[in-house]
């Protein structure tokens, strides 16, 4: 299982949301549409066409840059980031 | 007494003032998590409706059915999956409109969508295909800056399949086959730019009005103020006596056809309203003379600009007129713009004003 830490400004948009979840699958969109089944609509906040992940929304798999077809090992740790940006 | 709520969107979320006496106002919020709101709607249910785009969480259309207590978002269906037009992306929402039970979404990239599950999901009604100007409007390279995509949504409340929308920057378009084919609206219109291939389209058109008499609209845009007396296929300019041509905000008085309001802005990068006064400029005979209402509002060093949503009337008999501003204050009026009073101050700054009034 992976454990797949979220950025908190999604938590007041989803019931029960937690800071990190573990999920089990092989790729960085399978974990979000595992995501997305127990909290429907979450997919939407971080993906957009194609799919891809919004612009500002950034993933790490084991501390490197991944993107959605990135493979995420057992007991890796998915950090999904709202980058800082603005003013 | 009914209930007035004005829905006010910001750069930082929703507010609502609300008021019992139109006298007396309550500021609740930020509502919807701060996101970015560039309209708000209340449908005939008391439900509101709150078009948001976070930078990073995408655009979602927020809903609460009981006046911003507790709230839902969805964007359920609110992409371009499928078009066959692979470039479009849906980068944000901003425009709002319930009609015939269902809510109407404008987006950029340019789209129509509804829903008819109250908000729940979304369905693509057009991207307004076969359009003139459809092969440019969403070319980045083509586009004003903070492109709206579909700014504005006007449904025909006795024909359901009759919509008017803008298309910023190009052209009002009607539809009367429920998204169908599109026919532009701009017959009459001047322009001071290049015309792109078709010439039918390339008017920057801002805000629609409609008066009490529905062959009676009133039309801001880039280069004047302008009037229709039937029904929006022929234009004929009305732009003498104000300071400037340009602006964004405009609404009908509710009952007297000739009676319309605006607030005319520097058309350059400032887009304020000129000399540092705040103004709002109203005809009583359909544009033939404009007076300048200034009684209660900043008279000098107020470099205070309004969007396109940014004037509002509702809708009760001694109708309250309403502005918000760049920087953030709600003006109010409730005898025809002769006077006026601040409602609010320091808000962020505000991109919609609405009002409801409820029982």
């Amino acid at each position: 299982m992976a454990d797949v830490h979220l950025p908190s400004a999604l938590r007041p948009l989803f019931a029960d949301l937690p800071r990190t979840v573990e999920v089990e699958a092989p790729t960085v969109l399978d974990a979000i549409d595992v995501l997305d089944r127990r909290w429907p609509g979450l997919r939407d906040r971080l993906c957009g066409e194609g799919p891809a992940l919004r612009r500002h929304i950034h993933v790490y798999v084991d501390g490197e840059r991944g993107d959605l077809a990135t493979e995420v090992p057992p007991n890796a740790r998915l950090e999904v980031i709202a980058a800082i940006s603005g003013g | 007494m009914p209930k007035t709520v004005l829905l006010v969107g910001t750069r930082k979320g929703l507010l609502l003032l609300e008021s019992d006496d139109r006298r007396e106002w309550n500021l609740r919020g930020p509502l919807c998590e701060s996101w970015p709101i560039y309209n708000a709607i209340i449908d005939v249910s008391g439900a509101i409706y709150a078009a948001a785009a976070s930078e990073w969480l995408g655009s979602s259309v927020w809903r609460s059915g009981d006046l911003g207590e507790t709230w839902t978002q969805s964007s359920k269906g609110l992409n371009y999956e499928g078009v066959h037009d692979e470039g479009l992306k849906l980068n944000k929402i901003s425009s709002l409109a319930s009609a015939h039970g269902k809510v109407f979404v404008g987006a950029e990239s340019v789209g129509l969508f509804e829903s008819t599950d109250d908000g729940t999901t979304f369905s693509l009604v057009s991207t307004l295909d076969g359009a003139p100007g459809r092969e440019i409007w969403n070319d980045h390279a083509m586009q004003p800056p903070g492109h709206l995509g579909l700014s504005a949504i006007l449904p025909f409340p006795d024909s359901p399949d009759h919509i008017r929308v803008i298309v910023q920057g190009t052209s009002t378009f009607d539809t009367t086959d429920g998204g169908k084919t599109w026919e532009p609206r701009n017959r009459g219109l001047r322009r001071e730019w290049p015309p792109p291939p078709d010439e039918e389209v390339g008017f920057c058109v801002h805000k629609l009005a409609q008066s009490p008499d529905p062959d009676r609209w009133y039309q801001q845009n880039h280069v004047g103020m302008w009037r229709s007396d039937d029904g929006g296929m022929n234009w004929i300019e009305i732009s003498e006596g104000l300071p400037t041509e340009f602006g964004f905000a405009a609404a009908a008085h509710p009952n007297d056809r000739e009676t319309f309001y605006c607030i005319p802005l520097d058309p350059g990068h400032g887009r304020t309203m000129p000399d540092g006064q705040a103004a709002v400029w109203r005809t009583r005979d359909a544009g033939s003379s404009w007076q300048k209402l200034t009684n209660g509002l900043p008279g000098r060093d107020a470099y205070v600009g309004v969007l396109r949503d940014g004037m509002v009337r509702d809708e009760q008999d001694d109708f309250g007129l309403y502005f918000g501003t760049s920087t953030g204050q709600i003006f109010a009026s409730l005898d025809e713009g002769d006077s006026w009073t601040e409602l609010a101050d320091y808000l962020p700054p505000i991109q919609s004003v609405r009002v409801a009034t409820l029982a």
